[in-house]
């Protein structure tokens, strides 16, 4: 099992004429995602197959609006490569129009315009992913957004992070080491995001299927603060942690809109000492995120972790029965 | 994005946000100038860098008479000014902004910014005015006010009276500060700021509500919506390397240490600075090339690196997801060749391609350090210091 995404999601790519647009789809309909339709504003009603460099599988039907995408394709998660100026208008009408789960990939969105789709969404209960992230992949199932498929692999680790490539790093530590993802999320890098660290170790807690979190920060906010004290009190599996930029100087931001130390808070240091208060596996290196959790799941099995990890499943009634996103998805 | 604090009181007043009247000055001349056309008996003489903690480092005085501007005007005009947030090095003071003196009754904090817990702008007011926020933040937080506005709903009237109570202001003071954090607000709003600061708000013996200093950032993300806001940048508060490394979409800030860096990605990036520092090494900057990573970026990344004498060695770490290894590796080889290397790198390789370009790196009779993966990667920094 997984979390928000599965072999059932059926994807709308939003600006998928666009250079990038079309070679991300490209991409993700090679991973095996079911792309269903694609929105492009005034490209309604043709198929589009992808250009003479990142040719398509197959052909996507084109939309002008999500709305239709939702009602003719029966999209229920989209992605968003739309330029930043555009972008929020996007999500909101991608939430607007029913999707349930929003990756944006966007990157450099101005915050007062993703502070009024950020209320949006929220009061809609609609799950934002990003901006300015990689996106989410259940391994084997289903790839949305940026990141290299082959890196991943199947399996019971939970991934959420800040970051793009310090998670590819993460999952690759984790993949070469015979542990596989059941998701991994990008849960981007700017100082507002749909799906924060707390709702996403939330989803991992729930998810029967997961038997371990990863969980990479960056400095900067407090986020990483607040899920510590999250996992302190609710969450019994094992959770390695990682904190970005320990060796940053205050004042500056480092690359991402939302990774500065700002009056003295937000620090690695600060957030580290947090996450290990709660429990939390903290590497203070980055190479050894994968070690860590092999380690640890094997201290808590007595076993190789592989063998464990079999023993440890619970009963699959449950499955999917508290996938909040699949209960609204039968609502609708 | 930062401006100076005569830029952003001229914005503030643009949006009817009362401040004490002030005139920049780039020279003695035009400071003296200034004073005379501004008229009173009490001027202030205020030093224009980008960084807080002026007044603590000399850079604010008080003048009495013109002759005293002139004096002042030339003291500051050119020196070192020295703050807490300067670094050790200073800044050259190359601007002035000379401002009328005024009867300060009491001083008072207000701040806007984004809060990121919540996603939402908060309004902080604090009675503890002209001192670090900070401290107050840390020491006695129940000392700040805050409130947070709804983005649908828009900051609200009871929301400002609510803090000016807080402030214990009655009067004229009160209506003058309701007005005074509404048109702020609006001015934050409207011009896509990330920040808007004023330390100290200062309420005068006529019960006016004045903007005494102004610290206002604008979000870098939103200045395509404001082009006009381009001409206020001033290069000189910039490091000509990070300004350089701009130009070639090169996100690079420099640090103290002697290991470089080159990476793609900014969580990897900080990550690998962090590698170096547990490898015994300091960073000596953030470089993240991106997503790219061509021969052009990684040639102009080494060029950047090298001008830093203090470098003593150069690890390049790069994720190859949707680039490809061997690519990247043809690209490190191509700029070596360029730019002469005269310290050890170390290049780790990951992802797509990643054997095929350690075959690339070790065949090209270069003498790279070439590592599989990132722990790897820290001990040959280790050796590459050492050596």
């Amino acid at each position: 099992m997984s979390i928000l995404v599965n072999h059932k999601t059926r994807l709308v790519v939003q600006g998928i004429t666009g250079g990038e647009g079309t070679f991300h789809t490209s991409q993700m309909i090679e991973y095996g995602t079911n792309v269903v339709a694609g929105v492009t504003p005034g490209k309604g009603g043709t198929v589009y197959k992808g250009n003479e460099k990142d040719p398509f599988q197959k052909g996507v039907p084109v939309f002008n609006t999500v709305a239709e995408a939702v009602a003719s394709a029966k999209a229920n998660t989209s992605v968003i490569f739309v330029p930043a100026a555009f972008a929020a208008d996007a999500i909101l009408e991608a939430a607007q129009a029913g999707i349930r789960v929003i990756v944006c990939i966007t990157e450099g969105i101005p915050a007062s315009d993703m502070a009024r789709a950020f209320e949006f969404v929220k009061k809609n209960d609609v799950v934002l992913i990003g901006p300015n992230c990689p996106g989410i992949i259940t391994p084997g199932e289903c790839k949305i957004g940026i990141m290299p498929g082959f890196i991943h692999k199947k399996g019971r680790i939970g991934v959420v992070s800040r970051s793009g490539t310090l998670t590819y790093e993460a999952v690759w530590q984790l993949t070469e080491r015979g542990l596989g993802q059941s998701t991994c999320i990008g849960i981007g890098g700017d100082p507002i995001i749909g799906t924060q660290f707390i709702d996403a170790i939330q989803l991992f807690n729930e998810d029967n299927d997961t038997n371990g979190i990863v969980m990479i920060g960056e400095i900067g906010g407090t986020a990483e603060e607040e899920a510590a004290n999250y996992i302190r009190k609710n969450v019994k599996k094992p959770v390695v942690g990682f904190i970005a930029g320990r060796t940053a100087p205050p004042g500056r931001r480092m690359g991402h809109a939302g990774a500065i130390i700002a009056g003295g808070k937000g620090t690695a240091v600060e957030k580290m000492a947090a996450m290990r208060k709660a429990g939390i596996h903290v590497v203070d290196s980055p190479a050894l995120i994968g070690e860590m959790m092999e380690r640890v799941l094997r201290r808590r099995n007595g076993t190789p972790s592989r063998n464990a990890v079999k023993k440890r499943t619970s009963p699959r009634k449950k499955v999917g029965g508290r996938n909040p996103v699949k209960k609204k998805a039968k609502r609708k | 994005m930062k401006v100076h604090e005569y830029q952003g009181k001229e914005i503030l007043r643009k949006f009817n946000v009362p401040t004490p009247r002030g005139k920049v000055a780039f020279s003695v001349d035009e400071a003296v100038s200034a004073a005379q056309e501004l008229g009173g008996n009490v001027w202030v003489v205020k030093a224009q860098i980008h960084a807080g903690g002026r007044g603590k480092g000399g850079g604010v005085k008080v003048a009495r008479n013109i002759e005293e501007v002139r004096t002042l005007a030339s003291q500051i005009l050119g020196m070192t000014l020295i703050t807490h947030q300067t670094g050790p090095e200073g800044k050259v003071v190359k601007r002035l902004l000379i401002e009328e003196g005024v009867n300060i009754a009491r001083e008072l904090y207000v701040g806007i910014t984004l809060d990121r817990s919540s996603s939402r702008n908060v309004l902080m007011a604090s009675t503890e005015g002209g001192v670090e926020i900070e401290k107050v933040a840390e020491q006695t937080p129940e000392k700040i006010l805050k409130e947070f506005v709804d983005r649908a709903v828009g900051f609200q009237g009871f929301q400002a009276r609510k803090l000016a109570f807080g402030l214990g202001l009655t009067g004229d003071a009160h209506k003058n500060c309701v007005k005074f954090l509404s048109a702020l607000y609006k001015a934050y709003v409207s011009m896509d700021c990330s920040l808007a600061e004023i330390n100290p708000l200062v309420i005068t013996v006529e019960g006016k509500v004045l903007a005494l200093d102004a610290k206002i950032n604008f979000d870098d993300n939103a200045l395509f919506r404001h082009p006009e806001l381009a001409e206020l940048r001033d290069l000189d508060e910039e490091d000509p390397l990070e300004v350089e490394a701009s130009k070639s979409n090169l996100n690079y800030i420099k640090l103290d240490g002697n290991v470089g860096c080159m990476v793609n990605g900014a969580g990897l990036a900080m990550a690998s600075m962090d590698i170096i520092k547990l490898a015994g090494g300091e960073p000596a900057n953030f470089l993240d090339v991106g997503g790219g990573a061509s021969a052009t970026t990684v040639e102009a990344g080494f060029k950047i690196i090298l001008s830093d004498p203090h470098v003593k060695a150069i690890l390049i770490n790069i994720f190859g997801g949707i680039v490809r290894c061997d690519r990247v590796a043809t690209g490190v080889v191509q700029a070596a060749e360029k730019v002469h290397v005269d310290v050890p790198v170390v290049v780790r390789l990951a992802g797509t391609n990643a054997e095929l370009a350690q075959e690339i790196l070790k065949k090209s009779g270069m003498n790279f350090l070439v590592a599989g993966s990132l722990k790897e990667a820290a001990e040959k920094v280790t050796q590459a210091i050492a050596a």
